[in-house]
């Protein structure tokens, strides 16, 4: 029988950065002008996420999230779309490559700078339920990088 | 028609009649995960129920001595099987008030059984420019069958809508029959908000108005209250054995015998045949028609103990801890800032209680309340429709068992205090 989680464990997982990308998302919206949109929906839970990204080059310029969901998922998507501005299509790989680490407890990847504030969302790794909901704005990404490409 | 949040319930008659119900079964220490597990907080029996130890018994009882093919053997044990399957057969029949228990047929669950009227009465009785009526609070597994049907059929596929406070709109059903509906389906009680569901009135509604058959999805009522097939008044009610105590994997149709005599096989194979030759087959007369291969007979035992385990503490008993505890739920999660309820008042519901709180979304609530210890559903409860209608992505959902008692709705309310101190208080 699988022990309830702790206090400890709860209060690691809502961190006060990750209420504060819940309440005042960052890059919510929409792109006048975006070389790739995808929508994906949770259909577990209904969530549901939209993602536009204009490139210039090789770089994600500039992005914008739409949509719905937990704080997890909503926080993940904010912290996302700060992150990868400015990136390359690479950069950007090998930090999603790093936070699916995150989200599957590697704690290498809890210590890697190159995750920023993300990292605040380590806590998640302890609770399997919700790890889809922090990787939803991921696999967008992945695929508006793929539709790309 | 967009549905109102509903958190404030007048101290009306109806309302105070409840202190009339007492939450007083003491039976936990009957289910051996519960006993096992004192902090645990099972407020989630409208998904599945817990197991009371004589179920399990039951069980590993025929695994040991008769477990057998049951319809196979010449050999005693095979008797015996068969025997023990037929005789689970019976109890279930009697417990649902089905005088003829050979109209009970065994499925996997309610939904299996909605497919198998779909499938098959619904194959053969409804053509091009039918009328298919659901409501908008049924389950996805009493609805999406119907809309297949209705597009493979070339059907109307028509959705009844609700009223304010979640009740079938019974105006708006009345607008949507006549001569060309062939099927009325719809839920004795909601799954995601409580809903109980006038059934005679709907019932006398359309076999006024209409020739349909009338198809009930009773997973959330036969686990909660006295139901009797024979006095319902619908053709067929559909319900779950592992919401009633019973296990996984075992549930049952009900129909009416001149209808199930008639309709085609949903399955077949083994068992559900009488003669088979190289050009042509004969069916097996009720319930083996529709019981194509071996039937799972061990949870047919296990759920005849469980409806045993049942009557033994008496279904307006049940109903009666329930509503107590639905009572006392309500109103200590309505004084709650920010908590909106969603559905009927306590007297007009079963012991499923949905509800949001302010901006904190409900797999958060869920989250921090399994840190609590306290198990309740987040999501849209397989009522994607309905959740539309509330304009809402999800709620959560206590349901309560006759397993509960005022220690859960204490842990419940601590575990939403507790949201909200995690959270602060963002009203929407």
């Amino acid at each position: 029988m699988p022990q309830p989680r702790s206090a400890a464990e709860i209060g690691a997982l809502y961190q006060e950065m990750i209420l504060d990308h819940y309440r005042r998302p960052r890059n919510k919206g929409t792109l006048e002008k975006a070389d790739a949109s995808v929508e994906m929906k949770n259909p577990l839970c209904g969530d549901e996420i939209g993602l536009q990204v204009a490139f210039d080059g090789d770089c994600v310029c500039d992005l914008r999230f739409s949509g719905r969901g937990c704080s997890i998922s909503q926080a993940s998507a904010s912290m996302m779309t700060q992150l990868v501005k400015g990136k390359t299509t690479e950069e950007i790989d090998a930090i999603r490559k790093q936070f699916r680490e995150l989200m599957l407890g590697n704690a290498s990847a809890a210590d890697d700078p190159q995750l920023g504030q993300l990292r605040a969302l380590s806590g998640v790794s302890r609770f399997p339920a919700r790890v889809k909901c922090a990787l939803l704005a991921w696999n967008a990404l992945e695929s508006a990088l793929g539709e790309r490409s | 028609m967009k549905l109102r949040r509903n958190s404030e319930f007048p101290a009306d008659s109806k309302v105070r009649r409840d202190s009339e119900f007492a939450a007083d079964l003491k039976v936990r220490p009957d289910f051996p995960l519960l006993a096992n597990n004192p902090g645990l907080h099972y407020l989630d029996s409208a998904a599945t129920s817990q197991k009371p130890r004589v179920v399990l018994d039951a069980l590993r009882d025929f695994y040991e001595t008769a477990n057998a093919n049951p319809h196979r053997g010449a050999y005693s044990l095979s008797v015996r099987a068969t025997e023990c399957y037929h005789q689970s057969r019976i109890r279930i029949a009697q417990f649902l008030g089905v005088a003829d228990s050979d109209c009970l047929i065994f499925t996997r669950g309610t939904t299996e059984g909605l497919n198998l009227v779909a499938g098959s009465w619904g194959m053969a009785n409804v053509s091009s420019g039918d009328e298919i009526v659901v409501t908008a609070m049924d389950h996805h597994a009493n609805f999406v069958p119907w809309q297949v049907l209705a597009m493979r059929r070339g059907a109307k596929f028509r959705v009844c809508e609700l009223t304010p406070d979640g009740k079938i709109d019974l105006e708006f059903l009345s607008g949507l029959l006549n001569k060309r509906t062939k099927i009325v389906a719809f839920s004795h009680v909601s799954n995601a908000l409580g809903t109980i569901n006038p059934i005679a009135e709907i019932a006398r509604l359309v076999r006024e108005k209409t020739d349909a058959i009338l198809v009930c999805d009773g997973a959330q009522s036969a686990p909660h209250f006295p139901v009797s097939f024979d006095s319902l008044g619908v053709d067929f009610y559909a319900f779950s054995g592992h919401k009633m105590l019973g296990p996984m994997g075992i549930g049952g149709l009900i129909g009416k015998r001149e209808m199930l005599e008639e309709m085609p096989p949903y399955q077949t194979g083994g068992d559900m045949i009488e003669f088979v030759h190289d050009d042509r087959t004969t069916w097996n007369v009720l319930p083996h028609k529709f019981e194509a291969g071996t039937p799972n007979a061990a949870n047919a035992v296990g759920l005849a103990a469980a409806v045993e385990y049942l009557d033994g503490i008496g279904m307006d008993r049940v109903r009666a801890h329930e509503r107590a505890l639905m009572s006392e739920a309500q109103q200590r999660l309505a004084a709650i800032e920010g908590l909106h309820i969603y559905g009927p008042p306590a007297s007009e519901r079963s012991g499923v209680l949905s509800f949001t709180l302010g901006d904190v979304h409900p797999h958060d609530l869920a989250t921090i309340l399994d840190g609590e210890g306290v198990c309740i559903r987040a999501g849209h409860h397989c009522a994607q429709p309905l959740m539309r209608r509330l304009d809402v992505p999800a709620t959560a959902r206590a349901s309560f068992y006759v397993y509960n008692d005022e220690s859960d709705i204490e842990a419940l309310v601590a575990g939403i205090l507790k949201a909200r101190e995690i959270f602060g208080y963002a009203p929407v």
